[in-house]
């Protein structure tokens, strides 16, 4: 391996921060969860390369965990939308706040 | 630059492209095809990083089982299409510089280590193998590899319960 | 107790000594749990058998200290370890004890046989028979309370039981509490007791006290060997203790100036009286002197002292018995006056005769006691037998004020108490001290240690003798001879066998008790001999010469000659000229010949002296007035009227009000208020930020991260 690791820690800076923006900027329940897949990936790819260059398979086992734990939340979170889409008629996450203080 | 270096920056440059393909597309159907293609990336530098078991669980769980979750989701529910304008007009700048100042920081944080960081080295061929992968999950992570199939099942019946419509 | 402890030489029974206290214990115990459903015999006789045993141990005892006269001490249980202080429950064994133990229990079985039936008919004529367990339970825990005090190896030990006497004498005093003058009569005399009681324990308590700041101890081994060196160092110390103790002696043993509790004790049913009062507790005083003995031995003021009091008390108590016309009256100033005799003999340093004295007067006196129960009980049988009969209760007028203790109700028993009236004339004479009855050996042994060692006591004892002789014919003469002189006499009739077998038993022993002592052989000194022994130290201050104590045919004659004149003198006077008198018509006739002879000298002594009015007009009423002005002026008007309702009650209002209105509404409501406003002021802005879009939220979570981060780079 010669490229050097910070490289694929910038990367992951990067595609998280893009992924955040996602959760911030979009209307969009699908969408914003699929960020929030987005900044779970760049978190696995930072963990990905740290186990590479320090050896230890344990990362990568992590790695596996989280891709269990996003597919579960996936189904769930999935169920909850199409859930409030049957109440609602919408998936905007502006028109839901009926937690307001 | 090492051939393997152009093709780091090639793959890097499609990663953040389609990632931000997913944020800007309006339609939620291309923001999905965009984030497999992300995935499809991902799963690439993970074989360039000598992790092959988990790249292939990327492209069969992420990109296959997840990402084909979402495109049904989207499609039943025919709710591709939001309105753009966000709710506070202050939001969007905010989020947006709130951004870059993380990235900054991240980048600065990154470039101001990298000397303490580890410099790239080879591994064995084992490594990353389904093999050594096995070995590891099954012997010093058992009881959480099996608390994960308990928490599936659950994921499993909370879904059909959430999804079930109320009679 | 270990068995190499047990020295060579006869065998001992030692370790038996705390069933001296124990088994009254047991008793006492047994008639309280089940005695209620016991008849009366059973707790007579459980009670009885409790004393008895206790008798039984102490000839086991005393047999165990003819083979070791030195006797030892047995440690029971430690009773207070506090610093320096270390006070053991331990028992006392040596001849002086053990002397002690056989008369208390020996008589005190005796008093218990007698009051099985003495009290079947007491509690039914005072119109409560369920007070009979009562009587019993209290009787056994006098003498478990006298076994405490007679036992004690200390001077603590022996205060527990002091005072345990002084209850069980409050408790029994006042046995029919709601009856006698005025219905409080009884309570009135308990009380008395008590609290003269309490003026001599105090002296007790005082010279306890003194004694621990100087010896650092309570025991008594402990306390005698520092005698010595105490006595060069601090003599006053000593004689400070000395007359302290004597201040207790005088309470408990009824001298001068505290002896007035005595004579209304016999408000308590007469076994108390004969055991309490006359034969043992009031005992316990000149048992006091006889074991402090090396602490009087060195301060010759502090035994004169005691032996003056002895001597005072004898003949002043004596003149009072003259004049009583109450039969357990007259019994009682002669306790006191033979208690006297024996304190005047323990002060003079004659510690044998004042034991021997104490011993033979405890079986004639309480012979005199159940005796004259005997007579009360048949008197009231008497009376009983009157009410019952129409024909004589018409006869008999004047009925409602009856007194079946008043000897002038009395007269001619003889014929009708023939038992009572013998046993009666043996007690009788061996008080007044006829030889050869035990009466006259241990008072002439005092009376001639006294012309040796304290003339002026000797002419204060031979003068109480000649009275005492006196006041006993004139009883004798009055309760038996001459005609009825009530309906409720001429019907009186014998007491039981259960009483009159123990009149008989004391008869004898009040007979023959003093071959104990006789002059030539000297027994009980020689046996007491062994704890009554001298300090080198102590050898060089005179202390008599009772070991030398020849008999006197001086001094015996003229005490028996004295008595005889005295009796001859009552007969003269109560048979002779009574009969005179009672030629004269009713109204003129004086109710005693004495009266006539002494005239106003005889009312002196019928009132006491007026003592008991000396001491309401000189101690008491003041103190009462005191108390009074304390109680109405100080107390009510100054502290509670004027101090507690206005200033305290107003100033508190004040600083209350001030409280709440400033303080409290101004100051501390304020800042709760305060505090109250601004969160709710503070909430309303906040509760903005919860504007329930889940975008807002991640917004702040997003914010926290680069300004955490931010931070961690700045650092």
């Amino acid at each position: 391996m010669s490229v050097p690791l910070a490289y694929y820690i910038g990367l992951s800076a990067i595609l998280f921060t893009i992924g955040a923006m996602g959760v911030l900027i979009r209307r969009n329940s699908i969408v914003i969860f699929m960020s929030v897949e987005l900044m779970l990936n760049a978190a696995n790819l930072a963990f990905v390369a740290f186990a590479r260059s320090y050896e230890a398979i344990s990362g990568q086992i992590f790695v596996f965990f989280v891709m269990t734990v996003a597919a579960v939340e996936v189904a769930v979170g999935l169920a909850l939308i199409v859930a409030i889409f049957h109440t609602k008629q919408s998936i905007d996450v502006d028109q839901m706040n009926s937690l307001r203080g | 630059m090492t051939p393997q270096l152009i093709l780091f920056f090639f793959l890097a440059t499609v990663a953040v492209l389609s990632a931000l393909g997913m944020l800007f597309s309006a339609n939620a159907i291309y923001a999905a095809l965009f984030l497999i293609l992300n995935f499809g990336t991902v799963a690439i530098f993970y074989l360039l990083l000598s992790a092959p078991f988990i790249a292939l669980a990327q492209v069969t769980v992420y990109a296959g089982a997840i990402m084909v979750l979402f495109l049904f989701v989207i499609m039943l529910l025919g709710a591709e299409r939001t309105g753009r304008a966000p709710a506070s007009w202050w939001l969007q700048p905010l989020a947006l510089s709130l951004g870059v100042i993380l990235l900054v920081e991240a980048l600065y944080i990154v470039i101001s280590q990298r000397g303490a960081l580890p410099p790239p080295g080879e591994v064995t061929a084992a490594y990353g193998g389904p093999v050594a992968i096995g070995e590891v999950l099954f012997r010093q992570y058992l009881l959480p590899f099996e608390v994960t199939s308990i928490l599936l099942l659950v994921a499993m019946i909370g879904a059909i319960v959430l999804s079930r419509r109320r009679t | 107790m270990l068995l190499s402890e047990v020295p060579a030489g006869g065998a001992q029974f030692f370790y038996l000594v705390p069933w001296m206290v124990f088994l009254p214990l047991i008793g006492l115990l047994i008639n309280i749990i089940v005695g209620g459903r016991l008849s009366e015999k059973w707790i007579g006789g459980i009670a009885s058998a409790a004393t008895g045993l206790a008798f039984v141990v102490a000839v086991f005892l005393a047999i165990s200290l003819v083979g070791h006269p030195e006797g030892t001490t047995v440690p029971l249980i430690d009773w207070i370890t506090i610093g320096e202080l270390r006070v053991r429950w331990g028992f006392q064994v040596d001849t002086l004890s053990v002397t002690m133990m056989l008369m208390v229990s020996f008589v005190g079985t005796l008093i218990h046989i007698y009051a099985i039936g003495y009290m079947h008919d007491d509690v039914r004529h005072n119109g409560d028979p369920a007070r009979y367990r009562r009587f019993f339970v209290f009787f056994n825990l006098f003498v478990l309370a006298m076994m405490v005090l007679v036992s004690a190896d200390n001077y603590l030990m022996l205060f527990v039981g002091w005072e345990g006497v002084g209850l069980c004498s409050y408790l029994l005093i006042g046995f029919w509490y709601e009856k006698g003058e005025k219905g409080i009569g009884n309570a009135l005399a308990a009380k008395k007791a008590f609290i003269t009681n309490r003026i001599g324990d105090f002296g007790f308590l005082l010279a306890a006290f003194t004694m621990f700041g100087i010896f650092r101890t309570f025991d008594f081994e402990e306390v005698f060997k520092q005698v010595p060196q105490v006595a060069e160092l601090f003599p006053i110390a000593i004689l400070m203790i000395t007359l302290f103790m004597l201040l207790g002696v005088t309470g408990k043993s009824a001298q001068l100036p505290l002896y007035v509790w005595l004579p209304d004790a016999m408000a308590g049913p007469t076994p108390v009286s004969a055991l309490i009062h006359a034969a043992t507790m009031v005992t316990a005083g000149v048992y006091l002197v006889a074991r402090s003995f090396p602490l009087y031995a060195i301060v010759p003021a502090a035994q004169n002292t005691v032996a003056i009091v002895g001597g005072a008390t004898a003949l002043f108590a004596a003149t009072i018995g003259l004049a009583q016309f109450d039969i357990k009256k007259v019994l009682a100033y002669s306790t006191i006056s033979q208690l006297g005799f024996m304190v005047a003999a323990v002060g003079m340093g004659a510690i044998v005769a004042g034991i021997f004295h104490l011993v033979a007067h405890a079986f004639f006196k309480a012979l005199l006691f159940l005796s004259a129960g005997s007579v009360i009980q048949g008197v009231e049988r008497g009376e009983h037998h009157i009410e019952h009969d129409p024909k004589l209760k018409k006869a008999s007028k004047a009925h409602a004020h009856f007194d079946p203790q008043d000897m002038r109700n009395m007269g001619g028993l003889r014929t009708r108490m023939k038992t009572t009236f013998w046993v009666y004339i043996i007690g009788a004479l061996a008080l007044s001290g006829i030889p050869p009855l035990a009466g006259f050996w241990s008072k002439d042994e005092i009376l001639l240690e006294a012309s040796h060692l304290n003339p002026l006591v000797y002419y204060l004892l031979v003068a109480a003798a000649f009275f005492t002789a006196f006041y006993m014919g004139r009883q004798v003469l009055m309760v038996f001879f001459g005609e009825p002189r009530s309906e409720a006499a001429a019907h009186a009739t014998e007491s039981p066998l259960v009483m009159t077998v123990p009149l008989m038993i004391l008869a004898f022993f009040s007979a023959f008790g003093g071959l104990m002592n006789l002059p030539w052989l000297h027994t009980l000194g020689h046996w007491l001999e062994h704890t009554i022994k001298i300090e080198e130290a102590v050898k060089e201050v005179k202390l008599g010469a009772e070991a030398a104590v020849k008999f006197d045919w001086v001094v015996a004659s003229i005490s028996t000659a004295l008595a005889l004149i005295a009796i001859g003198l009552a007969w003269w006077l109560y048979e002779r000229r009574y009969k005179e008198l009672l030629k004269l018509p009713q109204a003129k006739r004086p109710d005693d010949p004495l009266r006539g002879i002494l005239g106003p000298v005889f009312r002196l002594l019928e009132h006491k002296y007026w003592v008991d009015e000396l001491y309401w007009a000189v101690i008491l009423n003041p103190y009462i007035a005191l108390s009074r002005f304390l109680a109405e002026q100080v107390d009510w008007r100054f502290w509670h009227d004027w101090f507690h309702d206005q200033v305290i009650l107003r100033g508190y209002n004040a600083l209350a009000r001030l409280l709440s209105v400033q303080i409290d509404l101004g100051v501390i409501d304020a800042i709760a208020n305060w505090i109250g406003e601004v969160t709710q002021r503070l909430a309303n802005r906040m509760r903005l930020i919860q504007s329930g879009y889940v975008r807002n939220y991640a917004l702040s979570v997003f914010l926290g991260v680069v300004i955490i981060l931010g931070y961690l780079i700045l650092r």
